[in-house]
């Protein structure tokens, strides 16, 4: 029962960013990983969210190993690993509400309408976005908010495993503490796993239980 | 010298039906050899503040107050003005998100060349100017997308730094640079002010602001809230909320502040924290003033 990348090697049109690079994440564990600026760690992220075929080595859920990405991977497996990314801006679509933010994921997989509702509700209430901020589209809304949005959005599925790639960098304080509480409410709830990408030491340290460093 | 000054600043956005109060009744002052940092949440008004200095608001802006740099007029000075001798002459910006600052057909090298040019400098001088700002001059022929995050933001801070302004605003200058170019980027920012620049830093980092800020400014829901020396705002913070933002750092409580930041479409016509504010009472519906804005502050003798 792990999220597990074996010896990825991969990179853009010719450029290698990673080589033979394995990382695992257990249920319940927050993994920290570091590394310096450009080191690839996103791209890492990208590869374990499904997002980007590694060019060698494979990432493997609870055992299984995936082929493809994207929406070559069977639904029912892509949505067990959740993202959260650093910008919320570059990561929803303006065009939306706050509430079609989140549920898009749930229609995207044809849950019915109802189940929706439900869902988003509950899942405003836990990231705390009121009712005002729900009918709001991004431009309307802070970062602080937005990220919350798209917290909810990640958490909609309830995944196994959670991915959050330098998501509270650009979080004030306040906000960095808030996403973080919720997302080990979560944990507690469904010993989701958790991998936290951030540059920040004293982050790490208080967040996470072990830090994998990139080179 | 006074290098910077403002009195009795505000921005207004007139939107079709609301009025986003975005800055209020700012006072600042940053001398020659001052770094001065601006902290507080995301959509408090810290940005806002940079783009009215530098005359880059949008349209349906209104600003009021009075505010100077060198002794040039920076709100009614006009475009031609604030083009030909503010903007990179008198005052740098580093830019937020520095993703959407660069144009994206042009590479590092002719961007920071143009500037240079610009500015009656030697654009053969370039690597130089992006090596000073932790920027690989083998990178410099690099189009923006093929730029890392990191890279992008030293890239920016080159293009500001390479003319030299006597005033550097930096909005947000150390966002997702891993540790090592986070204090390479503040040495840099210490530095200026060392040898007799002024910068005034906009960040949410408080490790940030704390590492090399002489005086901070802290900043809620468009006001400035507590304005003092560094030294004392992270060890005793006067203000609630400057108490509260600091215990929600991971290296403090990592504890959230209760609640949300008001509306700026909707702001109280009392204090603005009180809502969230564990010391509040009755006299908060009147809106307090001074250094530490507040009717119930945490320490009373605190040196400005």
């Amino acid at each position: 029962m792990t999220l597990q990348a074996h010896a990825i090697t991969a990179g853009y049109r010719g450029r290698q960013v990673l080589s033979e690079v394995s990382l695992s994440v257990e249920p319940g564990e927050t993994v920290g990983l570091r590394g310096p600026s450009g080191c690839g760690k996103s791209t890492l992220v990208r590869v374990l969210a499904l997002l980007h075929e590694p060019t060698t080595g494979h990432v493997s859920l609870d055992g299984t190993p995936v082929t493809g990405a994207r929406h070559r991977v069977p639904p029912q497996i892509r949505t067990r690993i959740g993202l959260l990314f650093q910008s919320p801006r570059a990561a929803s679509d303006p065009r939306l509400s706050l509430t079609d933010l989140i549920a898009e994921p749930l229609r995207a997989t044809g849950h019915p309408r109802d189940t929706i509702e439900t869902r988003v509700a509950e899942l405003a209430d836990r990231t705390g976005l009121t009712p005002d901020l729900l009918a709001r589209q991004p431009h309307a809304v802070s970062d602080g908010q937005l990220q919350r949005a798209c917290l909810a959005r990640a958490l909609a599925h309830r995944p196994a495993y959670l991915l959050c790639d330098e998501a509270t960098t650009m979080l004030d304080a306040s906000t960095q503490a808030h996403v973080a509480a919720v997302i080990t409410e979560e944990q507690h709830h469904h010993n989701m796993g958790v991998l936290v990408v951030s540059h920040d030491p004293a982050l790490l340290k208080r967040w996470t239980t072990r830090v994998e460093e990139l080179i | 010298m006074t290098l910077l000054h403002t009195e009795g600043l505000s921005v207004r956005f007139r939107l079709r039906d609301a009025v986003v109060q975005a800055v209020t009744d700012l006072h600042l002052r940053v001398r020659a050899g001052e770094l001065l940092a601006v902290v507080g949440e995301s959509g408090c008004g810290k940005s806002v503040l940079a783009h009215a200095l530098l005359g880059l608001l949008p349209a349906n802006a209104e600003v009021s107050g009075h505010a100077t740099v060198d002794g040039t007029d920076l709100l009614h000075s006009g475009e031609k003005v604030l083009a030909r001798q503010i903007r990179g002459r008198k005052i740098g910006l580093i830019p937020q998100s520095p993703a959407t600052a660069l144009t994206a057909v042009r590479t590092g090298r002719t961007l920071l060349a143009e500037t240079l040019r610009a500015h009656d400098r030697d654009p053969k001088t370039a690597d130089r100017v992006a090596a000073d700002a932790g920027f690989d001059p083998a990178d410099l022929d690099r189009y923006p997308f093929q730029l890392s995050g990191g890279m992008a933001q030293r890239l920016v801070t080159a293009l500001a730094l390479a003319t030299d302004p006597p005033l550097l605003i930096a909005d947000e200058p150390t966002t997702g640079l891993d540790r090592p170019l986070v204090d390479h980027t503040l040495d840099l920012l210490r530095r200026r002010c060392d040898n007799g620049g002024a910068v005034l830093l906009i960040t949410h980092d408080l490790a940030a602001a704390e590492r090399v800020a002489d005086t901070v400014a802290v900043m809620y829901a468009s006001r400035i809230v507590e304005h003092r020396p560094a030294t004392g705002v992270f060890t005793e913070p006067a203000h609630p909320y400057t108490a509260a933002l600091l215990k929600a750092l991971p290296d403090r409580e990592f504890r959230p502040i209760p609640g949300h930041p008001p509306m700026l479409t909707a702001l109280p016509p009392g204090c603005a924290f009180a809502p969230r504010c564990p010391r509040a009472d009755t006299t908060c519906a009147t809106p307090p003033t001074g250094p530490v804005a507040c009717h119930h502050p945490l320490h009373t003798e605190v040196a400005v």
